[in-house]
């Protein structure tokens, strides 16, 4: 294993990146669930590519553990007015290439997220009108309306700052050798096997990183990821199967961490979504409701998970000041169930279509649902679908109701409008009220923070308690194992491993 | 087989009843056809012999192990594995069976044909089946998944498909063989038709070799399905296939081994007297093999 | 005989435009569009979508499509893959080597342990012999190739310590650990494959042994290894070469499950994440160099028949 990071390109990278310092600070494996996609800020998709990034690119701002806002390249923020953002830059860092990150650099960041061809950052910074120079070290920032989510969005890859000179040089093959500000820089990258960072030393908060070089290996499997960590070839893992957890948990050369995230599992209804959706699961709320009586969440979460994750109501994860407290799940009441159905006057077993994605775990929870919900009178039936299949039948609304989970934003509005709103593009159900309308859009734009839980508990009163648009199931865990050599590692609920004071004993 | 001039046997008794007693006279052919038969018949009476509704959970049993209530223990939603094995023979039985038969009606026939007839006949069979052999089974069977649906048979199409090249190939080459031999160019000198030919000569020559590539390919197709299952085709859950319970035990290889080890080893036990009782057919039917 | 050689290589291209004329027409009948799925969570700006579909021609019919490929083809270009952006045939160099490794040592040790597994059973029919051959050869084709791969991992990796889990390390880095890092999944497809050979060999060969010239032979007072060996066994060969080069293109197109359990980068491992991520170039890409493998295989096969029974030769 250590033969392999002894290579001769990485030889010479070492020497070049002098080698002085090299021999005191040990090198960190990490074991990723699979293998990112491109590793260009703009053009990237996956969850496992930002885990990457968060070594290799530093971003305007961060988060802290109560998904508060906190500068990182940035030294600070100030609205001069609802449109106006001022932020002043860090002085003196320097990008991966020793050019200097500078307004210019940020500018020219931010216009390549908002105007990239194939931009996926576009969408999130879409308020964006301008961005002014103000000098070196400060930027003005001009949006077409206020918006309270925009801030957030520069917390991840909307706020990574790019060296201009080498993306201007390296155009769409950017991602091939991305050039950032992070604490490290990028060594090489053999598709499906690892991505290899080394130290930057000019890193401008060079002195809290302790490795010397970082390699991330995708391993598909979690048993034979999780026995990469037993022998020792790997120092850090994702976490992705709960049944894993007692396992390490008796081992005590091995550490586990886990921490409420910011996602969510849960069951999309097709109210208006096509054909499909002219069902009575699809247009009478009672049934949905008896649907959600007959779960007993608790009892599913201990069942598949090892009783890890939490069981939840809404879209809002409880590590966000946004939760909305009074919005909790409903005790299991099969009679209440019964009763509904009854009203409804539908024909028992109700016949629904689940549709869900192929991992062995979402397979699991759907059967047990499926026996829950079976003893109010439904006869579930389980349509497994290879995960891209069913992305596309929910697109076209191929499917009665589809369970399906989101990674989850720092920002409660990443996880709510793209999803209830009538124009949302991952309103899979189609699911239209202009009420809940209005109010979520009255939430992009107030910034009062009680006001805004206020407008969100409202339309969740009406979307989740009244119409029962969605049903909202569980938060993730983030489950990250390690060696227990390894110290100082602080997870956040977005699941990013952040090295900043990281050592290996 | 007909009783034609290369099988004239210098004896009164019927080849069937010969072929009989030549099967019967061997003993593990015997036992793997007893063994055999007795998971087709668990399969078939599985409503009545199963302790348990396979698909019944209870959350207060999960990843039990073995005890005197379930005998093979708990899966991971509580349910019994012995009787979840009794019931997923059907599926197991019937993905591995019937697929593999199509796989041989398939493949058999065109392969036949590519050995004897030669010429262009035999390069573009050849061609498509090498083009057949380079099409990921994965890209089959979602596009297969995706057009004719999710169930059972259309598994068993996907794995019969992907794999009757095999049985092209093995006909052809056999076929090829065979076409060389004395015999079958006396007989074609002595004025048979080349459909008679390939029935009587060739046929019998190639039997052995398909029969053990068809007990094989049926461990391979009982867990092929497993692996389509997930992708949308195969037996759908809650219900069992010997495959999909493999799959499931997957994740709880070293806290729950008893769901991995039980549809394991009846896939061994099945496979195992499948090719015993094809070793048994072959030596019954070959016309060749005698003084046993 | 060049001239049939030079045919049957010649044989490639037809192969190659059927092939991928059944890719493309697969291909659209596989649900999802590509640039959904590569959006994944990201999917939430039909602009964005919309300009991913005029970039990678997605918005043209499927015939355009299969045109703009077929002629970057003819100019030894295999496109790029859509989700990380680098070059197919890049990405097949890269992979290549590891797959020929892994296959070949694969091959190696199925035969090595089928075909002689096969002889004994045959010779020593009905006796311990054979069915120690025949339980073992059977349990290895019945045992899913997960379970082998984690036990093993289990046991000579976390219990031993003796193999490291997973990974590959190229011949040309280091020998050791590169033979170190490919033992353990090589002999989980080998022994898989193992059983297909001794099955074969075993029933070819007791048809052999059965057949007049191999009594003749007998009769002629001819020891038995010598008519084993030389009588018999040759005969057999037919179609445990056929079994031979499916089962080598099999295992040199990728194994999937294998190469997923211990982290191999081979072609199995690209060509399913290609799939399930609708990256079709790279699918393309993988289909091509894989029918060029079986195309060459079953050349080999046509070879080796003629090696083995001269007559064929006249066919």
């Amino acid at each position: 294993m250590t033969a392999r990071l002894l290579a001769p390109l990485a030889v010479a990278a070492a020497l070049l990146a002098g080698a002085a310092h090299a021999q005191d600070r040990p090198n960190l494996r990490i074991g990723l669930r699979e293998d990112p996609d491109i590793m260009d800020p703009t053009l990237a998709r996956s969850f496992v590519g930002r885990i990457v990034f968060a070594s290799l690119c530093d971003k305007l701002f961060d988060i802290n553990d109560k998904l508060e806002i906190v500068p990182q390249l940035a030294t600070g923020y100030r609205w001069e007015d609802p449109k106006t953002l001022l932020i002043t830059l860090r002085d003196g860092v320097t990008f991966h290439d020793g050019e200097r990150m500078d307004a210019e650099a940020v500018r020219y960041s931010l216009l390549r997220h908002l105007t990239m061809q194939g931009s996926f950052r576009r969408g999130e910074i879409t308020d964006l009108e301008t961005v002014e120079v103000v000098d070196p070290t400060t930027v003005r920032l001009r949006l077409k309306q206020p918006s309270s989510p925009f801030l957030s969005q520069l917390t991840d890859r909307s706020g990574m700052i790019v060296s201009p000179k080498a993306a201007e040089a390296a155009g769409r093959d950017f991602g091939a050798r991305p050039v950032c500000a992070g604490p490290f820089r990028f060594v090489e990258r053999i598709a499906q096997d690892r991505i290899v960072l080394e130290r930057f030393p000019a890193y401008w908060n060079a002195a809290s990183i302790h490795f010397n070089r970082v390699t991330f290996q995708p391993i598909t499997d979690s048993t034979a990821r999780l026995a990469n960590l037993q022998s020792g070839t790997l120092e850090l893992i994702e976490v992705t199967s709960p049944s894993d957890v007692p396992a390490i948990r008796r081992d005590r050369r091995l550490a586990l961490s886990t921490v409420e995230g910011l996602g969510y599992w849960n069951l999309i209804f097709n109210i208006g979504n096509g054909p499909r959706a002219a069902t009575p699961m699809g247009q009478d709320r009672r049934l949905r409701e008896a649907f959600d009586l007959a779960i007993d969440r608790e009892a599913l979460i201990g069942v598949v998970y090892e009783g890890l994750h939490t069981p939840t109501a809404q879209p809002i994860p409880p590590a966000s000041p946004m939760h909305v407290r009074e919005l909790r799940p409903a005790a299991r009441d099969v009679e209440r169930a019964k009763a509904l159905l009854r009203e409804a006057g539908v024909r028992t077993p109700v016949t629904v279509d689940l549709m869900v994605p192929n991992s062995p775990e979402t397979r699991q929870a759907a059967e047990v649902m499926q026996s829950m919900v079976g003893e109010a009178g439904f006869d579930l039936r389980i349509v497994a679908t290879e995960f891209a299949s069913s992305l596309a039948a929910g697109v076209r609304g191929d499917f009665q109701a589809y369970l399906i989970a989101w990674s989850g934003r720092p920002d409660p509005d990443g996880n709510v409008w793209t999803f209830l709103h009538s124009r949302g593009a991952q309103n899979d159900g189609k699911y239209a009220n202009p009420e809940v309308d209005a109010l979520l859009d009255q939430t992009r734009t107030e910034s009062e923070p009680d006001k805004r839980r206020a407008l969100y508990a409202e339309a969740f009163r009406i979307a989740l308690t009244t119409d029962r648009a969605r049903l909202y199931l569980w938060h993730p865990k983030v489950i990250m194992a390690y060696a227990a050599r390894l110290q100082g590692l602080a997870l956040l609920p977005d699941g990013l491993i952040r090295l900043q004071g990281v050592r290996l004993r | 087989m007909s009783a034609t001039a290369a099988s004239a046997v210098p004896r009164a008794e019927s080849p069937g009843r010969r072929a009989l007693r030549r099967f019967l006279r061997h003993r593990l052919a015997v036992a793997g056809l007893v063994v055999v038969l007795a998971f087709v018949l668990a399969a078939a009476l599985a409503p009545w012999i199963a302790p348990f509704d396979p698909v019944a959970t209870s959350w207060s049993r999960i990843r039990k192990p073995p005890s005197e209530l379930h005998l093979f223990g708990t899966d991971e939603n509580g349910r019994d594995v012995l009787s979840r094995v009794l019931w997923g023979a059907r599926a197991s039985l019937l993905a591995g069976g019937l697929s593999v038969t199509a796989a041989l009606t398939l493949g058999v026939p065109f392969g036949l044909l590519a050995g004897l007839a030669g010429g262009w006949v035999d390069t573009f069979i050849s061609r498509v089946t090498d083009a057949m052999l380079s099409v990921p089974f994965l890209i089959l069977a979602i596009a297969l998944a995706a057009f004719l649906g999710p169930a059972l048979e259309n598994a068993m199409l996907a794995i019969a498909i992907s794999a009757s090249p095999i049985f092209v190939r093995l006909a052809r080459g056999m076929a090829m063989e065979a076409k060389s031999t004395e015999w079958v160019e006396a007989a074609r000198a002595l004025g048979n038709p080349p459909w008679r030919i390939a029935l009587a000569h060739v046929l019998p020559n190639i039997v052995p070799p398909l029969l053990v590539q068809a007990t094989l390919a049926i461990a391979e197709a009982i867990i092929a399905e497993a692996s389509l299952s997930f992708l949308g085709l195969g037996q759908q859950p809650p219900n069992p296939s010997w495959g999909s319970m493999l799959n499931a035990a997957q994740r709880f290889l070293t806290q729950a081994p008893w769901m991995a080890i039980y549809p394991g080893l009846a896939i061994f036990l099945v496979v195992l007297a499948i090719n015993l009782l094809g070793d048994g057919l072959r030596d019954a039917l070959d016309p060749r093999a005698r003084g046993r | 005989m060049w001239g049939w050689l030079l045919r049957r290589l010649g044989q490639i291209i037809p192969t190659l435009l059927i092939l991928s004329v059944l890719i493309f027409a697969l291909q659209q009948l596989m649900p999802g569009d590509p640039a959904i799925i590569m959006a994944g969570e990201e999917r939430g700006d039909p602009q964005v979508l919309a300009e991913i579909r005029a970039e990678l021609l997605l918005d043209r019919p499927i015939w355009e499509q299969y045109g703009a490929w077929l002629w970057r083809l003819l100019h030894g270009d295999l496109g790029f893959s859509w989700r990380i952006r680098q070059p197919v045939g890049a990405l097949i160099l890269e992979k290549l080597p590891v797959t020929l490794q892994l296959g070949l040592m694969a091959f190696v040790i199925s035969v090595a342990i089928g075909v002689p597994a096969g002889i004994v059973s045959a010779t020593y029919r009905d006796r311990p012999a054979d069915w120690v051959a025949n339980g073992v050869a059977l349990a290895g084709i019945s045992t899913p190739n997960f379970w082998l791969g984690i036990m093993m991992i289990l046991f000579f990796s976390v219990q031993l310590g003796w193999l490291p889990p997973s990974g590959y390390v190229p011949l040309t880095e280091d020998w050791r650990q590169s033979l170190a890092t490919t033992i353990m999944p090589a002999f989980v497809l080998g022994g898989g494959i193992a059983g297909v050979f001794m099955r074969h060999t075993r029933a070819a060969m007791i048809g052999a042994l059965g057949q007049d010239y191999v009594r003749t032979a007998r009769a002629k007072g001819l020891p038995e290894r010598v008519v084993v060996n030389r009588h018999a066994l040759r005969n057999a060969l037919i179609p445990v070469v056929t079994l031979g080069t499916i089962e080598l293109g099999r295992l040199l197109a990728g194994a999937v499950l294998t190469e997923q359990i211990f982290s191999i980068p081979g072609f199995g491992k690209l060509i399913v994440d290609a799939v399930f991520n609708r990256d079709y170039p790279v699918v393309q890409g993988v289909v091509v160099v894989t029918a060029v493998i079986f195309v060459s295989l079953s050349l080999l096969g046509d070879l080796l028949y003629m090696a083995i029974n001269p007559r064929l030769r006249a066919a």
